[in-house]
């Protein structure tokens, strides 16, 4: 009797594995690719200024004791938009914001910061996307939390809301030395 | 004529510092360029999930490439660019399966099946035979 059960047992299985492999199809794969840069010090990297009067970006800069946050955006991006104002309003918090621009040019940058504010204590040009690509990201925009030691700390994907300032707030506070 | 030679001559200088875009273009060693390609068909691109770098219009994708073309020409091995994409990304971007304890089941499930399969069948002749 246990022979005959046996004997079903590939088919079970087979009708199993299809089974998963349906369920997969039906449920579409788009889930985030989240950074493993987390928890590491950041890359080396150095990006020049964007703006005229505003410094670039490099990794020696996030080594001075002083958390940041790293923004990655670019004025060709239509929800960065949206997370401008609640930058503005971290700044006033006394957050610091680095900003990294990919694939970006300083006029249309200046244009875009002119229309919805300049949050940003530098910005880097990263025309080509290298240090997108060294930060392990993988769209705009994204913010990084950076303690004072240039280690990162979180990684946030999407857009930065109201909801999700104190939260980044309080990790920039827990990063200081 | 000597207008004509000048002007090739500045032509031929000027061309090479046209800045050379290796994320549409081949690199001048075909071996690295066949390298490089045969890395980027299996690297998966970040934006536009499940296809391959070398097929996706994806920005990041092209700056991919580039970064692949470069660092290929730069003398890099293949097998060192996946690892350092894969530092950042994760095991995800990369369609071949790194070994490792949680993937090894990919390599041993076929080989236990196989012996499996060849002991059953062993079984069954000899019991004919018999």
């Amino acid at each position: 009797m246990t022979r005959k059960w046996l004997l079903w047992l590939p088919f079970a299985l087979g009708l199993g594995l299809f089974a998963v492999f349906y369920l997969g199809l039906l449920r579409p794969d788009d889930h985030v690719i989240a950074s493993q840069m987390v928890g590491k010090s950041l890359p080396e990297f150095a990006t020049g200024p964007a703006m005229p009067g505003q410094p670039g970006a490099a990794s020696a800069d996030f080594r001075d004791g002083k958390p940041r946050l790293l923004n990655i955006f670019a004025s060709w991006c239509v929800p960065c938009v949206d997370e401008i104002p609640v930058l503005v309003t971290l700044k006033a918090q006394g957050a610091e914001i680095a900003g990294i621009a990919v694939h970006d040019t300083s006029i249309d940058l200046a244009r875009f910061l002119a229309e919805n504010g300049n949050p940003y204590t530098s910005i880097g040009l990263d025309e080509d996307g290298q240090a997108q690509i060294a930060f392990g990201s993988s769209g705009v925009p994204e913010t990084f939390v950076v303690d004072g030691n240039g280690t990162i700390l979180y990684q946030h994907i999407g857009v930065v809301t109201e909801q999700d300032a104190p939260r980044l707030l309080a990790m920039l506070r827990r990063g200081k030395q | 004529m000597k207008l004509l030679v000048s002007i090739c001559a500045l032509l031929l200088a000027v061309s090479p510092t046209f800045a050379q875009d290796y994320s549409e273009e081949s690199l001048p060693d075909p071996k690295q360029e066949a390298v490089a390609v045969q890395l980027m068909d299996s690297i998966r691109c970040v934006v536009c999930q499940g296809q391959p770098i070398s097929g996706s219009n994806a920005d990041l994708a092209a700056d991919m490439r580039r970064l692949i073309r470069e660092r290929i020409a730069k003398g890099e091995s293949p097998e060192e660019v996946r690892a350092w994409l894969i530092d950042k990304y994760g095991d995800w971007v990369s369609f071949k399966p790194q070994v490792k304890p949680a993937t090894l089941p990919l390599w041993i499930v076929p080989l236990l099946a196989l012996i499996g399969g060849v002991w059953l069948v062993s079984r069954r002749l000899g019991k004919k035979a018999g």
